[in-house]
């Protein structure tokens, strides 16, 4: 987490101009640069600058938008639940859906539908999204009017930027399910459940599925943080009002506060997403220990 | 497994390529596409800069087969001139990538200590950033061009091929071939430079073919961001950033672009998971 902020403020000072100034925004007020300068301590050392400007962060100051002199941190508190929605709905969708079909390929190896859901899941992962993202607009809200292009709301605005977000995300999975899945198919514990006479699906279920789900906890995990990443792109195209499309219009205006705040919370959240991932892995295989002197 | 079959006498092509005819239709497209972007100022083709007003988002045509732009440019010539710009970016951004992970990751192996801790935990700190979101913020505080794109590409993409170098040189440093070199007194640069690094050549170049189609979609989708090369020049993110806007009136201007950078990630990304499975690279981050 302090490598984050470190990073930010090389960014900030790598700026051209003032630090300060761009830290609150050419549009304050001097009383306010003066106590910023104050605080962050600007003109002394590199050291002494870089905790006032923790100090700033920690206060949740993470300066003001150039254009709209709003503070960046509570546009970002305002728009970081849909972007949470957006997430949730994408992968209620890629999940099931990436496992399930995971699993059948992995069962009907070298058949037609193996083959194909391998290249479906390969394309996938190769078509990028903000192509995909407009191909779906244009059949589903311009020519079908199913859906309405873009905007912000309730399911029917979720559906399309959802689906979406999730394909790469699917296909990883469905990948990642696959193989895991087709190795452990391999493994003699597997043919001591069928000899036992175990039904097909509690093998499934309490053993396949058991052992595969680290690997599969792991690809949620990173996608889940990296829909912050899709997210940027999909949101500013379905104009959903997300940190995603505040960072485009961030870049898009040149205004740094903007990016930086939505880089350090992105990578903050992508951080805490993976820490969780670690978490759960000593719940889900109890002989991963979370320390490495827990013995 | 079917692995029976390989190097069963068949056709002239699948002795030549022995079970790898599946590999051969995308390695075919790459090489086509690439010698096309080469040639690509000695084709018949439009200028893809030239803004002609009195031909505006024609659709696909005889003189223009994928239709013009909303600024009268050809969209055939802007694809094909674009790939040069998107292809040569992810290949050269792989490459130093290539070139700085092998080495950090060649130091880092060989003299392990210290030296291994600090370069490691920067890799580690590096991976644990959203890669695009770092992208994004190197290619903010650089101008937006061609090469700060190649260098947020690589200031992410070199941590992949650090560790996996590191990896190879741990096992590799070992072993008695090792020993033997130093027993004739060689010493370390001689010992890393010419025992060992060569071996790891081979790796680093099929981890390079894996990264190959994520750097070009990271690059488009930077372009796509307005961060990449500046217009008018044509790459496919840009152009489809581009064009966004009259999908309903002229959707071959978006169309197009995008199948050809699909196409293109696709063929790369199949080409990669070949080498991953036949080599058994693991990817740091999938």
């Amino acid at each position: 987490m302090l490598g984050i902020t470190l990073f930010a403020f090389f960014l900030l000072r790598s700026l051209p101009g003032d630090i300060v100034l761009s830290l609150v925004g050419e549009r304050a007020s001097p009383e306010a640069i003066e106590s910023i300068r104050k605080e962050i301590g600007a003109g002394s050392g590199f050291i002494k600058q870089y905790t006032g400007y923790l100090k700033l962060l920690l206060h949740g100051d993470f300066g003001r938008s150039y254009y709209t002199n709003r503070s960046v941190l509570s546009d970002i508190v305002l728009k970081f639940p849909n972007t949470m929605r957006l997430a949730f709905a994408a992968m209620f969708i890629a999940v099931p859906s990436g496992i399930i079909l995971g699993f059948l390929s992995a069962h009907r190896k070298g058949r037609f539908i193996e083959k194909f859901i391998n290249a479906a899941s390969l394309a996938g992962l190769s078509i990028p999204v903000f192509w995909s993202a407009i191909i779906v607009m244009i059949i589903f809200s311009l020519k079908l009017k199913l859906f309405p292009p873009s905007g912000t709301g309730d399911i029917r605005f979720l559906a399309l930027p959802a689906f979406v977000l999730s394909i790469p995300a699917m296909s990883a999975l469905i990948r990642i399910t696959k193989a895991t899945v087709s190795d452990i198919l391999k493994m003699p514990y597997i043919n001591t459940a069928r000899a036992k006479g175990l039904p097909s699906l509690r093998i499934h279920i309490s053993h396949v599925l058991k052992n595969a789900v680290i690997p599969i906890v792991t690809i949620i995990g990173l996608d889940f943080g990296s829909y912050l990443n899709g997210a940027v792109v999909t949101e500013t195209i379905f104009g959903w009002d997300g940190i995603g499309r505040f960072t485009m219009e961030g870049i898009i205006k040149r205004d740094y506060p903007v990016i930086m705040g939505c880089i350090i919370v992105g990578t903050a959240v992508f951080v805490f997403v993976n820490l969780i991932t670690d978490l759960l892995y000593h719940y889900l295989d109890p002989r991963i220990r979370l320390h490495a002197d827990d013995k | 497994m079917p692995m029976i079959n390989k190097n069963r006498p068949g056709s002239p092509l699948k002795r030549f390529f022995p079970g790898n005819l599946k590999l051969l239709l995308p390695l075919f497209v790459i090489a086509f596409l690439f010698i096309i972007s080469v040639l690509s100022p000695l084709l018949p083709l439009y200028d893809p800069n030239k803004i002609e007003l009195e031909s505006l988002k024609m659709p696909p045509a005889w003189d223009h087969p994928l239709g013009t732009d909303s600024k009268g440019r050809d969209v055939f010539s802007r694809i094909i001139y674009g790939g040069k710009i998107s292809i040569g970016v992810a290949v050269l951004a792989a490459f130093v990538s290539t070139v700085i992970g092998f080495a950090v990751g060649l130091a880092s192996g060989y003299f392990g200590g210290r030296f291994d801790a600090v370069v490691m935990s920067i890799v580690d700190f590096i991976l644990s950033f959203p890669s695009l979101l770092l992208a994004i913020a190197v290619s903010v505080i650089l101008p937006p061009g061609i090469y700060t794109v190649m260098i947020a590409l690589s200031a992410v993409g070199w941590t992949s091929f650090a560790r996996l170098v590191r990896g190879h040189v741990l096992t590799l440093k070992d072993m008695a071939f090792v020993d033997a070199a130093r027993a004739v007194g060689c010493g370390n640069l001689r010992i890393m430079l010419v025992h060992i690094a060569p071996l790891c050549i081979p790796l680093s170049l099929v981890m390079m073919g894996v990264k190959l189609g994520g750097f070009m979609l990271t690059e488009a989708t930077l372009s796509f961001l307005g961060l990449g090369a500046q217009p008018p020049a044509p790459t496919w993110g840009s152009m489809i950033s581009a064009n966004r806007a009259y999908i309903l009136t002229a959707p071959w201007t978006v169309l197009f672009p995008g199948m050809a950078l699909s196409i293109a990630v696709f063929c790369f990304n199949f080409v990669g998971e070949s080498l991953k499975e036949r080599y058994e690279v693991k990817d740091s981050r999938s």
